[in-house]
């Protein structure tokens, strides 16, 4: 067994200086192109750290870094290589990144963010269940499951995920186009007022008492939880 | 994405307890249709699907091509909430593909998928909210007319409301399986409820009305009362409509609104509704399916008779209903023949379809009919040009066989086997002698 683990490199095609500067840096490392690859080379002890470009295809890349996330939360780490142009794109996705390297990047920046990142994914690591809490509401991001003052909530697929978004962003007021491309993605029919539908069931389920949790943000949009402005 | 879905699914499965889960999908005339799998199975199931034999369901395989695929929506997976407690059961919709994987022609829900795609394409999202009506009766027995439960009316909060609790326990059932009400009260017959759903996308609006008739049937039959969706039950009385409030989306917009028209209609609007004029009397067949459904279809009874349009006029087919303070997001049309015995997934592909065409060719809106047209005669109808929906289903067979639009939309195999099915329907019709019958001739011819 080598002193750290696998590193996956997720590229259509590795460019050469990466390959190089990772090879410099001893690690060993495999280039995958979708999911699938990623999991059909997964080595045992799963991934370690994962090298994601924000290139041409960014949709593929956040796609492949949402299935990661959901797949191995907590085991790779994950190290963005991201064009200055395209630093907007980091906002509100802080939960699917570790750490980013501007690109084109100087291989001594890359080598430095890699070992830290890699040092601090080893083996002190405790397997705790992700939990995200507000007040009386528990997420349990591993096991999927969504407690209001304890009584579990039966909630479909996107439900959960907006559910889950929101109450990761507690305060802010997101936009129905915001939401949707945030949880559903752009690829969804359903249209903008689906994010109205959902929130709509999401209040019925949390029960009357607990409905306020979501709030209307008149001609905006929504907001979970207190504003971070007001008391 | 869809891996995600899937480890929801199995997950929650797993956490909650679940010992059934319950794979929905439709035949062809709208009724639900189940089959259960244990846990054990949903890994595979979600995976590759399940087969089963498609020759016993209504509509869908011939003998020779039994064969057929139900592969779950995980999206659409949800926990029942009645049962037994301690042994969680979960339902999951299906799309139904034939074994080669492509989607299977008889399956109503891949022609809405396909409607919806369609207009998706264009930019649109199609919104749908039904206004359900049902009745409460006793259990019925064979031969024996329908017994209500009261004789309260419009609005009426009768005392010991038994209707009342159920219709309470409904919601409440509705509301845990994602289907959000915005109205319920009595409707205007005797033990006659009506339940208005807030607007979702089409294809969820679908499945939301294969659930909520289920879930009312279920919470009745629980307290050992019949709930019924049949169109017309007692004569004399308004019969059950489920009028569609509907309107097209481009993102948060909508496409129906438009500030400067003097009644807030954008030409998109006009010419979807021009559309649906045009085409109804070809689709009715599909929203109005069942011989009794044309017995709700006559005057006095605030069911259309005439294929018409005004703002706010209940005797019309299409109303558009005059939207709170203008807000720009409540505009919409209202489609009034439908009965809540169609099949959602047909009718909602008609409708579309019927709008679209209206909006790719660009129809011309009629004038409104204000008028009350329940008053006027023939003569007087024909100079305005309003013409009446088909009388029977016999008639509207006849329409809906000429029909390319129909044709197309439903596709080969569905829209020959309903013909052919709903023919027999109405020889069987015929060969009855009913109690009217006797009750005129037999002692004075």
């Amino acid at each position: 067994m080598s002193a750290t683990g696998m590193l996956a490199v997720f590229a259509a095609a590795v460019p050469p200086e990466l390959a190089r500067s990772l090879d410099l840096g001893g690690y060993t490392w495999k280039g995958v192109a979708s999911t699938d690859e990623a999991a059909e080379h997964e080595p045992a002890d799963g991934w370690q750290a994962a090298v994601v470009e924000i290139g041409d295809d960014a949709e593929a890349a956040w796609s492949f870094l949402r299935s990661l996330r959901q797949h191995a939360a907590g085991v790779t780490k994950v190290l963005l290589l991201v064009p200055g142009a395209r630093l907007g794109d980091l906002e509100l996705r802080d939960d699917l990144f570790d750490d980013f390297c501007l690109s084109p990047f100087h291989p001594a920046e890359l080598e430095a963010r890699l070992r830290h990142l890699v040092w601090s994914s080893g083996d002190h690591l405790v397997a705790i269940a992700d939990l995200v809490e507000y007040g009386e509401l528990v997420l349990n991001l591993e096991t999927y499951q969504a407690t209001i003052a304890k009584r579990p909530l039966d909630l479909t697929y996107m439900e959960y995920e907006l559910l889950k978004f929101l109450a990761q962003n507690p305060g802010k007021v997101f936009t129905r186009e915001i939401l949707l491309s945030r949880v559903w993605g752009y690829e969804y029919y359903g249209g903008a007022r689906t994010v109205d539908v959902h929130v709509r069931r999401l209040r019925a389920k949390l029960g009357e008492e607990h409905a306020g949790l979501i709030a209307t943000v008149r001609s905006v949009g929504y907001r979970f939880g207190q504003s971070r402005w007001s008391s | 994405m869809l891996d995600q879905h899937r480890d929801y699914v199995l997950r929650t499965v797993e956490e909650r307890g679940v010992r059934l889960v319950r794979l929905w999908f439709t035949d062809v005339l709208g009724n639900l249709k189940s089959f259960a799998i244990s846990p054990a199975e949903l890994e595979n199931a979600l995976e590759d699907g399940m087969t089963f034999d498609g020759s016993s369901i209504d509509g869908f395989s011939r003998i020779q091509e039994a064969d057929v695929l139900a592969v779950p929506d995980p999206d659409t997976f949800e926990l029942i909430p009645w049962g037994e407690p301690g042994a969680a059961e979960a339902r999951v919709f299906c799309d139904i593909h034939s074994l080669d994987g492509e989607p299977f022609e008889g399956d109503p829900r891949q022609v809405l998928r396909r409607q919806m795609r369609e207009a998706h394409d264009d930019g649109y999202t199609f919104y749908i909210a039904p206004d359900i009506e049902f009745f409460y009766f006793e259990t019925p027995t064979l031969g024996e007319p329908p017994v209500p439960l009261d004789h309260g009316g419009f609005f009426d909060l009768t005392t010991r409301d038994a209707a009342g609790d159920l219709r309470k326990d409904t919601i409440r059932k509705l509301e845990q399986m994602s289907i959000p009400v915005e109205y319920s009260f009595h409707e205007d017959a005797p033990s006659q409820h009506e339940i208005d759903l807030r607007h979702t996308d089409a294809l969820t609006m679908a499945d939301s009305v294969m659930t909520f008739r289920l879930v009312v049937k279920e919470v009745a039959a629980s307290k050992g009362v019949h709930a019924t969706f049949m169109p017309k039950p007692l004569a004399g009385v308004q019969g059950s409509g489920m009028h569609l409030h509907m309107s097209l989306f481009r993102g948060e917009e909508n496409a129906f609104y438009d500030a400067d028209d003097p009644h807030q209609l954008s030409p998109i609007a006009k010419a979807f509704t021009a559309g649906l004029l045009r085409h109804a009397a070809e689709i009715t067949a599909i929203t109005n399916q069942n011989v009794n459904s044309y017995k709700r279809l006559v005057p006095g009874f605030e069911a259309p008779v005439h294929i018409s349009w005004a703002r706010n006029n209940r005797s019309g087919l299409i109303r558009v209903p005059i939207a709170k303070k203008a807000n720009p997001t409540a505009t919409r049309i209202e489609y009034r023949s439908p009965d809540p015995t169609c099949n959602p997934y047909l009718a909602f592909s008609l409708i579309l379809a019927a709008g679209m065409r209206g909006i790719r060719e660009g129809y011309e809106l009629p004038e409104e009919a204000d008028a009350n047209l329940f008053e006027m005669d023939d003569a007087a109808l024909e100079k305005l040009g309003i013409e009446a929906l088909p009388q029977s289903l016999s008639d509207s067979l006849k329409v809906m066989e000429r029909s390319e639009l129909v044709h197309e939309t439903l596709g080969e195999h569905i829209f020959e086997w309903f013909l052919r099915n709903k023919r027999r329907e109405w020889r069987d019709y015929k060969t009855q002698v009913s109690q009217f019958e006797l009750d005129r001739y037999l002692r004075s011819t």
